[in-house]
């Protein structure tokens, strides 16, 4: 025992010869020191490759994007000629809405060609035909309709702001070079030179143009009108289905998973069958989409209603997922307390423990509807692509079940046209659906900041 | 139970929509098929839902075949009215209509569409015939009077008054209706006017039938070395392969071409550059007529479907100086026979 009570001193380090003091690193400790400094620059490297590819990405977008927000706007005053608009003269609803949009086409060419006169622009061109190029096949139906919700004004000369011809604000965004008109048969040199003069007299201009984020989808002639708003409706009631479906079913599936269901092999197979469904590639769930919502229960096709109930079996494992950990990430001193003080489990469970778990839940669904939001590849087996989303639906019933596109959709509807103008407003789109991603992002990110609790 | 209530609300929800549909009359045209047709489809909607107090028609696509599928699954309100194809109907095709209760169907033809083959803007300026492609991508062709496998690898060891370029060209895949047209009236003329159509036949077995057939797809059987390349997807993947690979010969629509005269140039066929003026003149080989097909059972249920048929064919659309031809659709001759066909609701068993 004595032994024990009287330790051996410790042995002195003796300096070996050629061993430097403690300040000076030993070759052994440089060689860590370098090893270190090599990961951390290894780090650094990796994180700026990544800022690199980001920047890279988001400058690509936002330059090709961009000019999707502006349009070029012609200034007209059209005079609304009664003997071409309202023949009769009786100002009669239904007589003026015969007057199709041909018939108001010449009214526009000569307000065009006035503009010209006034401005005391000298051309060639002098023909309505000639210089039809210029205008958008949209501003007929503008001044259309602006004619039979006012028909009083008929006779008048009124002022319109008309969309210009994709290839004329082509030309002003840098699109449409002198060398490609020489081969194009709607338009030439002069068109260009036209272009020129009205700019600089004020009539041409390019603006902000809402209508890109508000309007429906246009034809391959007037890739000018497109707009993406009702594709954003479209997502918007996909998103409303698969937030009213996969929210309470995966937070009640994974509540009663973990909190209430036995540990056996039942489960634990269905644990596992869950995990494997967060890996099934997307497309998978729209080939079941297809053969379930669409072939056997005989839902419409290309309704938001399909396309949402099959993004929701994609959300589902996601949310489960999601909630589960943060239930787990729950202490069990808060079940145990409120068991303690005479809870129910139920009463433990949806008191306690839920609200505590709730910023993981919310930031999990939040993910999980985003990944939904950009999702393409289902929607391609139910009919939303390829759809030519054109008219906004009216109410909460036809926004379920009408056809209508979603944005990713839209976006790769655009990309696939043939006028190059389509493809700058795919880029537009792309700019669109980031924000909305990005917002739903930040969304997750406050929630968890705001309201997540450590123990 | 806080969650207990969103889930059966939602359910309700659900069904509540599932049996709206099949209560509420569906009262807008719907459309699909050929994705040819589907832009000059989409100009027609658009300007028949501004034009009508009927709203605006639905237009998808899918594919002729797909868009004639849908169109033969039965008469009522859950089928659609109108499939736009880039090709005739065929007899199968009718023959399942007909089982399925679809008997009385509209042809309608609205035009033509150009084939053309475009090359980079900034390459050699090609002048082609039928001949030549055969020669480059036929997989057996004549040698010397005796069929062989293709060894041509560029363009003037083909034709030597065309460029010293390497064979490459991309073509529309089988699943396309423009691959049909190609097939036709490219590779099997080349392959008849090379005098390999007669030597393959001479070479088949069986009656003077079977060895024209056997003739026949043994012509259109294109190089598998990687010289033909087929284009699955849309023109736009064509055309950023032209983009990628600077000499090589794409297969487009002349609409198509027509919007993108920036960055392509046409290649002459037979010594025509293709247009619609040489195309509805039929100097310019390489075309087919489009159609759509029109349910006549349908009209009269479906409001507007009718006006719709007859708005596509006016001469105001379809006509010369309509929009259609405006973006690239060659407009039929025979347009006034049509427009009356439609509005006498001819059907397709009555002129057979």
């Amino acid at each position: 025992m004595t032994g024990l009570a009287a330790p051996t001193p410790a042995p002195t380090p003796s300096p070996r010869p050629g061993r430097a003091a403690l300040l000076a690193a030993d070759p052994r400790t440089r060689k860590r020191n370098a090893a270190e400094r090599r990961f951390r620059f290894c780090g650094v490297m990796a994180i700026s490759i990544g800022l690199l590819f980001l920047v890279v990405l988001l400058a690509a977008i936002v330059s090709k994007g961009a000019g999707a927000f502006r349009q070029t706007f012609i200034a007209l005053e059209v005079e609304l000629r009664e003997d071409t608009l309202d023949k009769n003269g009786n100002r009669a609803p239904e007589d003026i809405a015969k007057a199709s949009t041909f018939a108001y086409a010449p009214l526009l060419g000569d307000a065009l060609l006035a503009a010209i006169r006034d401005n005391g622009i000298t051309t060639e061109l002098q023909t309505r035909k000639e210089i039809k190029p210029l205008l958008s096949a949209s501003a007929a139906a503008q001044v259309r309709d602006f004619v039979i919700a006012n028909p009083e004004r008929i006779g008048e000369t009124v002022a319109f702001s008309v969309l210009a011809a994709s290839r004329v604000d082509g030309y002003l965004k840098g699109r449409v070079s002198r060398d490609s008109v020489a081969r194009s048969k709607n338009m030439d040199a002069r068109h260009l030179d036209l272009i020129d003069a009205l700019r600089d007299a004020g009539v041409v201009e390019k603006r902000f143009n809402p209508a890109f984020i508000t309007g429906t989808d246009a034809s391959e002639a007037r890739p000018e009108q497109a707009g993406i708003g009702a594709a954003m409706l479209g997502s918007f009631f996909m998103m409303l289905v698969v937030l009213l479906l996969s929210l309470p079913i995966g937070v009640a599936a994974s509540i009663y998973l973990e909190e209430f269901a036995p540990r056996n092999r039942l489960t634990d197979f269905i644990e596992i069958n869950i995990a494997n469904l967060a890996a099934v590639p997307s497309i998978v769930f729209g080939i079941l989409g297809l053969a379930v919502f669409i072939r056997f229960a005989h839902l419409p096709q290309s309704a938001p209603l399909v396309g949402g109930l099959t993004l929701a079996l994609m959300t589902l494992p996601t949310i489960v997922i999601s909630t589960r950990a943060s239930l787990t990430a729950v202490p069990p001193s808060i079940r145990d307390a409120a068991l303690a003080l005479g809870a129910s489990k139920m009463q433990a469970v949806f008191h306690h423990t839920l609200p505590l778990a709730m910023p993981g839940i919310l930031t999990g669904a939040i993910i999980g509807l985003a990944q939904a939001l950009g999702e393409t590849a289902p929607l391609l087996l139910i009919g939303m692509v390829g759809f030519i989303a054109s008219t906004h639906p009216d109410g909460l019933a036809s926004g379920f079940l009408d056809p209508n596109s979603a944005m990713p959709a839209q976006i790769y509807e655009w990309a696939k046209r043939a006028d190059p103008a389509y493809y700058e407003r795919a880029w537009g789109g792309i700019i669109l659906l980031m924000l909305f991603l990005a917002a739903m992002n930040i969304t997750a990110i406050l929630l968890r900041r705001r309201f997540e609790r450590r123990w | 139970m806080p969650f207990v209530k969103p889930i059966t609300t939602a359910l309700a929800g659900a069904a509540l929509c599932a049996t709206a549909t099949t209560a509420t009359a569906r009262d807008n045209v719907q459309i699909a098929g050929s994705s040819t047709v589907l832009p000059y489809a989409s100009i027609v909607a658009e300007a028949f839902g501004e034009n009508f107090d009927f709203p605006t028609p639905v237009v998808e696509s899918g594919g002729s075949s797909a868009g004639l599928k849908r169109f033969c699954e039965g008469v009522g309100e859950n089928s659609i009215d109108i499939a736009n194809a880039s090709r005739a109907i065929r007899e199968r095709e009718i023959k399942v209509c007909t089982e399925n209760g679809v008997s009385e169907i509209i042809e309608v033809r609205i035009g033509y569409d150009g084939i053309v083959f475009a090359s980079d803007i900034n390459g050699d300026a090609f002048a082609f015939t039928p001949s030549d492609w055969f020669l480059a991508l036929s997989d057996t062709v004549l040698v010397d009077g005796v069929l062989a496998e293709n060894p041509h690898t560029t363009w003037d060891q083909v034709n030597p008054s065309l460029p010293a370029r390497t064979i490459r060209a991309f073509v529309p895949g089988t699943k396309h209706g423009t691959r049909e047209v190609f097939e036709d009236k490219v590779i099997l003329a080349g392959c008849e006017a090379t005098g390999a159509f007669d030597a393959l036949m001479a070479a088949a077995e069986g009656d003077e039938k079977a060895r024209k057939k056997a003739a026949e797809s043994a012509c259109i059987a294109l190089r598998t070395d990687g010289v033909s390349v087929d284009i699955d997807g849309d023109y736009t993947e064509t055309l950023a392969r032209i983009n990628a690979t600077k000499d090589a010969i794409g297969v487009f629509g002349l609409a198509f071409y027509e919007n993108n005269t920036g960055t392509l140039q046409v290649a002459t066929m037979s010594g025509v550059t293709p247009s619609t003026e040489t195309i509805s003149t039929g100097e310019y080989p390489v075309s087919r007529p489009l159609f759509f097909y029109v349910k006549a059972a349908h009209i009269g249920v479906i409001p507007g479907l009718k006006e719709y048929a007859g708005f596509f064919v006016s001469d105001e659309i379809a006509g010369p100086d309509g929009p259609l031809a405006e973006y690239g659709l060659v407009s039929d001759p025979e347009l006034a026979a049509t427009q009356s066909a439609v509005a006498e609701e001819q059907t397709l068993d009555a002129d057979m």
